[in-house]
């Protein structure tokens, strides 16, 4: 029987048969720590390996993200220790200054089509966007990646979401993103991968996949997989030099645990609630609910073509009197570009707080927590209680983001 | 050293007020990001359930041996370990969730701590309640509830990688016993 892509691409990096619900014993290709975890990876290291080295140190790798730069000693020492043991070892660190672990795999060309990679990131999943299985691990698991270069993999069922219809502007990937989290819900693909088809996919471009890839943590998922296009293959090439990149396909009777067919026709731009990710109405819905905050940014929504829209829609106009909107790239790459290509001055005038790269308001509230009352709005992925303040955090696309922060309060953009 | 199959304690149920089975229970709610920099296991403890409305107190009520009962897709969220640490730093002895985040469930296994999946354990009602006396056996996926006297369906028996590991101890030691 044919295989899905999840299957495909462990059976390359295992020496036994691989089907769904088989433990097997993987290599891994890449394997990375973050400031947040990484300290105890370090610490587990050396408390069971006191005298190794990693297995390979050309594969590991430490991308500080979370608290970028360190606003708080313990993170600062946290981040200390991984430098002191990456100098020992000889692994190379992408520091405070960088940008998210996860885009820096992809931008760097470190992590291609078909690779494993595992880090200390729930959301290294969106390497699914590459068509490359990554997976977020504890500091166990990660501890003894680094030293053993190995890790197992219980092989997930696949679910297959075939998407129909076309994605007009305003609408943006994060709209399709949200709508097939409403429908699969936070538990819809508990444990199980996902495989995404449909005309709306192959139209969707690198950070666009990356939206999609992302947010299937919040679907309760292992990864999901969109097949790289042309687009995504040439990226590829460029960014790692190498000519000869494949894409995994997933074989035509492949066998799915289920298949779930979503309609966008007559789709609106979505938003999700406090506080679940996945309680997602029509923008409509919430319109009119006043806004204090807004965050562009984090690994879900911090590209360059996110910050394009907002530029775009931002330039020449003020947000509301009041509105504390702040961006953060997601790499300095796309800070460099901002800088470089004028739109960070469009940003300025409008009235943006723009920082420096990192997960910014996504993390631990680097650029500033919400008090009590406080309604934000974030283009991230989480909404939980509590993650980013005491206030109620609502999840949108940049677009929603920039058209609410002119109104000052919650708007659709195909209203304006 | 063998560590038991067969588990026998008291049980504290994961309900919200209204008596329901409270799901999707996240990393922050289980271990708050505020608390995230401590590394020493011995210190985690103290903030298990910490941002669980109702919830907060469970660092003090509960004792060493506890079995905690969640509902479904317990540890959703993000990657911490602490959020399993924080429960062996109490002596938890077991979890039983009707599901778990596959992230969550992963970081149990390695660290040894055993985690058990019983669909329905808690969202049908008159299964159990806190207070309960259960033995569980992690190997046959059996769970019994001596206080009501009945046996609880649906228990899911520990897979090969979860028992070996769970037996050496955790991921570390299990591989002293099989790679290379
Ligand atoms: S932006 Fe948020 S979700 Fe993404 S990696 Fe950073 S902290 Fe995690």
């Amino acid at each position: 029987m044919g295989k899905t892509i999840v299957e495909k691409i462990i059976a390359r990096h295992c020496r036994e048969e691989v089907t769904p619900g088989k433990v097997v014993w993987v290599d891994i290709d890449l394997r990375t720590a973050r400031d947040f975890g990484g300290a105890n990876v370090v610490e587990n290291f050396r408390r069971n390996y006191p005298e190794d080295r990693v297995a390979d140190a050309a594969k590991t790798f430490f991308t500080f993200d979370c608290v970028v730069p360190a606003n708080n000693i313990p993170y600062a020492n946290n981040q200390q220790i991984c430098r002191d043991f990456a100098q020992q070892q000889g692994i190379k660190v992408s520091d405070v200054d960088q940008g998210i672990g996860s885009h820096i795999l992809i931008d760097k060309g470190l992590c291609l089509p078909g690779y494993i990679a595992v880090g200390t990131d729930s959301h290294l999943n969106l390497l699914g966007a590459l068509g490359a299985l990554g997976q977020g691990m504890g500091d166990v698991d990660i501890a003894f990646a680094f030293r053993t270069g190995k890790t197992w993999f219980e092989v997930p069922e696949t679910i297959k979401v075939v998407v129909k219809g076309k994605l007009f502007p305003p609408l943006s990937p994060k709209d399709l993103t949200l709508a097939i989290l409403k429908r699969l819900g936070s538990k819809g693909a508990l444990g199980k991968s996902i495989e995404f088809y449909g005309e709306a996919m192959d139209s969707l471009g690198l950070d666009g996949r990356i939206t999609l890839a992302s947010m299937v943590t919040e679907m309760g998922g292992i990864a999901g997989f969109i097949t790289p296009n042309q687009e995504v293959l040439d990226y590829c090439r460029a960014r790692s030099g190498r000519e000869k990149i494949e894409a995994v396909v997933a074989d035509p009777d492949a066998h799915y645990c289920q298949t779930i067919e979503i309609d966008i026709a007559g789709l609106k731009p979505q938003i999700s609630l406090p506080y679940q990710p996945s309680k997602v109405v029509d923008v409509e819905e919430a319109k009119g609910e006043r806004v204090n905050s807004i965050f562009l940014g984090s690994c879900t929504n911090g590209r360059w073509e996110d910050f394009k829209v907002v530029a775009s829609i931002l330039k020449g106009r003020r947000v509301y009197e009041g509105v504390m909107f702040k961006a953060v790239p997601s790499t300095r790459e796309v800070y460099g570009r901002l800088l470089k290509e004028g739109l960070s001055e469009a940003l300025f005038d409008a009235g943006v707080i723009l920082t420096s790269s990192g997960c910014g308001g996504c993390a631990s509230g680097q650029v500033g927590m919400t008090g009590e009352g406080e309604v934000q709005l974030s283009t991230g992925n989480r909404n939980f209680k509590g993650k980013q303040g005491a206030g109620r955090t609502f999840l949108v696309s940049p677009a929603t983001a920039a058209v609410s922060a002119l109104n000052g309060k919650i708007t659709s953009p195909d209203k304006v | 050293m063998k560590r038991p199959v067969v588990i026998k304690e008291r049980v504290w149920v994961l309900r919200d007020e209204q008596g329901m089975a409270i799901d999707d229970i996240d990393t922050d709610q289980i271990y708050h990001n505020a608390h995230l920099a401590i590394t020493e296991l011995e210190k985690m403890g103290q903030f298990a359930l910490g941002n669980l409305p109702g919830w907060e107190d469970f660092p003090q009520k509960a004792k060493p041996g506890d079995i905690l009962i969640v509902g479904r897709n317990f540890g959703a969220g993000s990657s911490r370990q602490q959020a399993v640490d924080c429960f062996r730093s109490l002596g938890i002895a077991l979890i039983i969730g009707e599901s778990f985040g596959a992230i969550y469930k992963r970081n149990a296994v390695n660290s040894g701590f055993p985690l058990l999946i019983c669909p329905g354990i808690i969202s049908q009602p008159g299964k159990i309640d806190s207070g309960n006396i259960l033995e569980v056996n992690l190997s046959a996926g059996e769970v019994y509830n001596h206080t009501t006297g009945k046996k609880i369906e649906g228990g899911e028996r520990f897979s090969q990688v979860q028992m070996d590991v769970y037996q050496a101890g955790n991921l570390f030691e299990y591989e002293k016993t099989i790679l290379t």
